[in-house]
């Protein structure tokens, strides 16, 4: 039986949130509802939270939240500023809410894409069965006050070649937005998904996102998530997939701009002959915080998966990078790489990277790598010698250091999308010819 | 086109140039030889500015402006251009596309129009083949799994896109077998004009039958200690530096 707290933060930080409308489950509404009457906000001590403080979402003033959405936009503002393909398959939320009159209203054959809130409690039914929510406030949160988010649900053998993007938009001030998507790639089925952030005159804001993922025996997904909530804005986000055999999932998580961000990827590989790719940038600045958790747990064997996580941290910002790989006893032949690179570029810039093995089966290959760095200083003396100012030859080296996660984006669109972005942040070259 | 006067310059403390003087003019070539150690690399990379040495006296004037005054990369959009003796690999930074931000950044200091890049591809295979480089190297990233013969000419194909008044050529020959010798030697003397100069750092007399020098110096202890023509690397290399050692050791 959980101990029931007495107005601790969590208490009051939700006591102005509205409950959720979404047709749930009882259970998993009652479960959420009594995690968050028995937790606090994690601290350090908490492991999972070693090197992340909470202290500035704790300290959002819940009540006087500005905004909940119907700020003044245009589908061509939309198109011009956070659209990354040019195609009808938009679909846009303002701090958690749909705005249909900024999204596609159809939707290609063999797709249903809508808001949950069109969706009825039996296609609501599996939402939340693999989130755990024990000890877990920013699911339970997520769970008792997710006001929207999208469904996807792919039919089996449908291929659906146009990337389908979410555009999640965080606007004014203290605002709390849960939102909670789900996504499902029948079997022989294929897509690709764009999820991407962003915050229009938003501060001190918090968007918290749980997207549950299943793919089918030998689908084919790919998840873009863009990551671009401006300064003074926080985010948390945990995606859930389920993998099953034959499956391909690739998923690559870029973190351009925003205060604190913290990353949940947990991917569970049911199904023997799966891969599974995970690839992350994260370029920092200032006092920018950003987390990235991510579990590949293997519970077949004759998998593959590959991870690839490399970060440029400047001035006071932060990284932490905690990759954990298990490989389950009778998951044998499991190929499973994993990398983390890191450069800083101050001396005040911190990395914390923790790879995290546990292997339990015999014959697996398995690896990890974490660095972390300054730039070459004799390469920067090279260049500089070749008549390349100091500037350049240091923003040289960077692209090419995280040029080789930003290869990995098959998406053209979002290729030039995202280089625009760190051009105009970080004043650099095109990356790519 | 460059005057250095009683240069002296040190590093952690300790004193490797200890008062050298050297003159080169437009469209001269010098040769500096001497033993391991004698500072023949401190004095190219003080001239190139690297900022571990620390200049204790003297001064250096390329082409009427201060030499020593400018930052490295300024010293290079000014004209002068250093084959390092041991090239940097740079994993990732294409050999083409850092060349054209190069380029680029040398004509804007020059406040002239940046290259298209249908000039620069035309250029890139003019010169490449010039040092008959690769072209699949020349895109590749930057010395990157180059071998120690492929470097060598891969800095001279820089020199050949950039085309400096000064070059100064740090021991581009060490290592390499007669036919890269012969290919880097006839890069450089095709790139040489009366308005430019070469400044060859070398142990082997051999190169200076591919590159005539117009002057040889023996650089020992920090300072230039002898100077002559072609014909003292004739006599070096018969000899050794031990007679000139002791000659100066004797004063
Ligand atoms: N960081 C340093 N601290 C102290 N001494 C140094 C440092 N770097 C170089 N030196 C010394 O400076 C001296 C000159 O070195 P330099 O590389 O200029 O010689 P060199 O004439 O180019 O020799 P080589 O023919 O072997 O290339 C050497 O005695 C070397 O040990
Ligand atoms: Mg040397």
């Amino acid at each position: 039986m959980n101990e029931l707290i007495q107005d601790s933060k969590v208490t009051s930080f939700v006591e102005f949130l509205p409950k959720t409308k979404l047709p749930f489950n009882n259970e998993l509404l009652l479960k959420a509802s009594d995690v968050l009457k028995s937790i606090d906000f994690p601290t350090t001590r908490t492991e999972a939270w070693k090197y992340t403080r909470l202290g500035r979402i704790a300290a959002i003033p819940t009540r006087e939240q500005i905004a909940r959405a119907g700020k003044n936009l245009s589908r061509e503002f939309i198109n011009a500023n956070f659209q990354i393909s040019n195609n009808g398959l938009t679909f846009v939320f303002e701090n958690g809410i749909f705005r249909s009159d900024l999204s596609s209203g159809e939707f290609p054959k063999g797709a249903t894409i809508k808001p949950l809130t069109g969706c009825t409690k039996e296609e609501l039914a599996t939402v939340g069965q693999s989130i755990p929510l024990e000890n877990e406030l920013f699911n339970s949160m997520n769970t008792v006050y997710a006001i929207d988010g999208m469904s996807i649900v792919i039919e089996d053998k449908t291929i659906i070649e146009e990337p389908i993007q979410f555009i999640h938009l965080l606007t004014g001030k203290n605002t709390v937005a849960n939102l909670r998507n789900f996504i499902h790639i029948g079997k022989f089925a294929k897509a690709e998904i764009m999820q991407s952030f962003f915050a229009l005159d938003a501060e001190n804001s918090f968007a918290n996102s749980i997207t549950e993922i299943n793919v089918s025996e030998n689908a084919h997904l790919i998840v873009n998530k863009l990551q671009c909530e401006a300064e003074g804005n926080f985010h948390v986000s945990t995606e859930q997939v389920d993998q099953a055999k034959d499956a391909t999932f690739t998923i690559n998580t870029f973190t351009l701009d925003g205060t604190f961000v913290r990353n949940n990827l947990n991917i569970s590989v049911n199904g023997v002959n799966a891969t599974t790719n995970l690839n992350g940038a994260y370029i920092l600045n200032k006092q920018q915080h950003v987390d990235n958790h991510t579990c590949v747990d293997h519970r077949a064997p004759h998998c593959n998966s590959n991870e690839l996580y490399k970060g440029v941290i400047d001035n006071k910002a932060t990284a932490v990078f905690n990759g954990k790989v298990f490989v389950r006893k009778d998951a044998q032949k499991i190929n499973a790489f994993q990398s983390n690179a890191n450069v800083l570029l101050s001396d005040f810039s911190t990395v914390n990277s923790k790879p995290e093995l546990e292997i339990y089966a015999d014959d697996v290959k398995c690896s990890h790598g974490s660095t972390t760095g300054q730039l070459d200083e004799e390469a920067v003396f090279y260049l500089r010698a070749r008549g390349i100012s100091d500037r350049s030859a240091r923003n040289l080296m960077v692209e090419a250091f995280i040029g080789q996660v930003l290869e990995k984006i098959e998406n053209e669109a979002l290729l030039k999308f995202t280089q625009e972005k760190l051009n105009k942040r970080f004043n650099w070259e095109s990356i790519v010819e | 086109m460059i005057t250095i006067n009683n240069l002296h310059a040190s590093i952690d403390g300790k004193e490797i140039l200890k008062g050298l003087n050297l003159e080169v003019k437009a469209g001269e070539v010098h040769a500096i030889m001497g033993p391991n150690g004698a500072g023949k690399s401190t004095l190219a990379s003080v001239l190139a500015g690297r900022e571990e040495y620390e200049i204790t006296d003297g001064s250096v004037d390329f082409d009427g402006k201060d030499l020593l005054e400018l930052s490295t990369e300024d010293r290079a959009r000014e004209g002068l251009f250093l084959a390092f003796q041991y090239p940097v690999e740079i994993p990732g930074v294409s050999n083409v596309n850092f060349l054209r931000t190069a380029l680029n950044e040398i004509r804007e200091y020059k406040g002239e129009e940046s290259i298209s890049a249908k000039d620069f591809m035309a250029m890139v295979r003019e010169k490449s083949a010039i040092v008959e480089l690769d072209a699949k190297l020349a895109s590749r990233s930057v010395n990157e799994g180059f071998s120690g013969g492929e470097k060598k000419r891969n800095e001279i194909f820089q020199m050949a896109m950039l085309e400096p008044k000064l070059a100064i050529l740090d021991e581009t020959d060490s290592g390499l077998d007669i036919d890269a010798l012969r290919i880097v030697a006839n890069g450089v003397n095709t790139l040489k004009s009366k308005d430019n100069a070469t400044i060859v750092i070398t142990h082997y007399q051999r190169l200076l039958d591919y590159i005539v020098p117009d002057f040889v110096h023996v650089l020992y202890n920090g300072r230039i200690v002898k100077s002559g023509t072609k014909e003292l690397a004739l006599e070096l290399e018969e000899k050794g530096y031990d007679w000139i050692k002791a000659e100066v050791d004797a004063h």
